[in-house]
């Protein structure tokens, strides 16, 4: 992407702006305990965890802040935050 | 046509031939003078302007950004504590690419209160991405706005600029100053043609949020284009000089250097004394020159190195000090010239208003020849 002077930019562009570099922990999804409840779909602040054909939960890293929020809430422990590889 | 004007007044008839359509400026000492006479030619339909009055400078320069973002040649003007009121919006002007352009009327920062001259308060945001010229005088002062609009505006630089002019001294002085006709301005600075405008039609945003996978390609981008500045600068200044007679092609500009030993270097009003001194030490038999830097942002690295290869003692005249190293012009003339051996002094002088006569030049050319420097001159030892 050419960067366009003045830091402009057309509208619709929030869907592009992916996290980045700069998220330093991003949440795991275990597998092991988890119920189905759907939770960490519910408080993902950025709306990017989906639900998979299995009826389990995943990630979407592209725009996961890494918030932990996810992490925090799910009710048997089954996400855990992990430290970035870069 | 020639006129007698105040400093301030001259200035004021160069901005209203340079039809900026937004004008926002909060009234401060001693920049009032060009604010009042501009708001009284709104007021007298002389020029057709949106005049608003605003509540400090910070909104001043707040509404200029917007109004500049939505397609319009704006201006203000300000001084010290006002500048620095506006330090925030400086960044995000720059940062957007506004060309906005803006008088300062140098004056000292507080505290102490202090309403007289030095540069510290423009030279205190010399690294927020704006261009910076001094004015020598009126003729200059006025000359340099329709310069700015013309640099600031082009599409391979679009960055703000302030025309710096010292408080006082230059805008509340009477002098003679050529100023152009209107038609002579219009053939010379076309209406500005806007790059992104922010348009209900054709929505867009500016000034975005940038994740650290952005923003320095955005920083550099500020940098590549103040690079470019440097030339366009000069182009502008040639097509000044070919069109008015008065010519600002140099970014730096000699004052009997080509045999000079000794070098003083100032910016703005003092450039005035250092002259008629050095004529009288040049009528004693001593090698003494001037170079006046003209535009402190861009910095002319280049044309310094150049201007002063033949010299071995260069003496800086600094109207400011950063404080814990040294005066700000010093610190760039060493680095413009560092590897070539030559020996650069700096002398803080003038500091809020303090006086600075030929005979005060002369005591600081004798202390360079000695190899004293680096210190303030004038100090009332007395007092402290
Ligand atoms: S860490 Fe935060 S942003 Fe990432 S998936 Fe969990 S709730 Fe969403
Ligand atoms: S919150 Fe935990 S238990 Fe509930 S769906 Fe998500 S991962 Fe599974």
């Amino acid at each position: 992407m050419a960067l366009r002077v003045g830091c402009a930019a057309p509208p619709g562009r929030a869907h592009d702006n992916k996290t980045g570099s700069w998220r330093v922990f991003k949440p795991v999804f275990k597998y092991e305990k988890c119920v189905k409840c759907g939770l960490c779909e519910v408080v993902c602040p950025e709306g990017c965890v989906y639900e998979r054909e299995d009826g389990f939960y995943v990630a979407d890293y592209d725009y996961c802040k890494g918030c932990g929020l996810c992490v925090e809430e799910c009710p048997v422990d089954d996400i855990e935050m992990v430290q970035e590889e870069k | 046509m020639m006129e007698i004007l105040e400093g301030s007044h001259a200035v004021a008839e160069a901005v209203k031939r340079c039809r900026p359509e937004v004008i926002a400026a909060y009234p401060i000492t001693p920049q009032t003078h060009i604010v009042e006479a501009l708001a009284s030619m709104v007021a007298d339909c002389e020029l057709d302007a949106d005049y608003i009055c605003v509540e400090s400078e910070f909104s001043a320069l707040s509404a200029c950004l917007g109004a500049s973002a939505a397609g319009s040649r704006v201006y203000s003007a300000t001084t010290s504590q006002g500048l620095a009121l506006m330090f925030e919006v400086c960044f995000n002007v720059a940062g957007m690419r506004q060309p906005v352009v803006m008088t300062i009327a140098n004056r000292a920062m507080g505290a102490p209160l202090n309403i007289w001259n030095d540069q510290q308060d423009s030279i205190s945001l010399r690294d927020a991405g704006w261009m910076q010229f001094y004015a020598e005088d009126n003729q200059e002062a006025n000359d340099l706005h329709y310069i700015a609009y013309k640099v600031a505006e082009d599409h391979d630089v679009l960055l703000p600029a302030m025309v710096c002019f010292d408080g006082f001294i230059l805008t509340h002085t009477y002098e003679p100053v050529d100023i152009p006709t209107l038609e002579e301005v219009d053939a010379f600075l076309p209406p500005y043609k806007p790059v992104n405008i922010l348009d209900a039609k054709n929505p867009m945003s500016l000034g975005m949020y940038a994740t650290p996978d952005y923003y320095m390609e955005f920083r550099y981008e500020v940098e590549e284009a103040m690079k470019r500045a440097r030339k366009v600068f000069a182009d502008v200044g040639a097509e000044f000089g070919e069109t008015f007679g008065r010519d600002y092609s140099g970014l730096v500009e000699g004052y009997r250097l080509e045999d000079a030993e000794i070098a003083l270097v100032a910016m703005g009003s003092i450039c005035g004394t250092v002259k008629d001194a050095i004529d009288e030490m040049r009528e004693e038999g001593k090698k003494v020159g001037l170079l006046k830097i003209r535009s402190f942002r861009p910095f002319p690295s280049e044309e310094i190195k150049a201007a002063l290869a033949g010299v071995s003692k260069v003496a800086v005249l600094d109207k400011n000090i950063s404080l814990g190293q040294k005066g700000a012009v010093a610190l760039e003339v060493k680095d413009a010239l560092y590897g070539t051996g030559t020996e650069v002094l700096d002398y803080i002088v003038a500091l809020g208003g303090r006086d600075i006569r030929k005979r005060d030049i002369r005591a600081v050319a004798d202390l360079a020849e000695k190899g004293i420097g680096d210190q303030f001159y004038g100090l009332r030892t007395e007092v402290l």
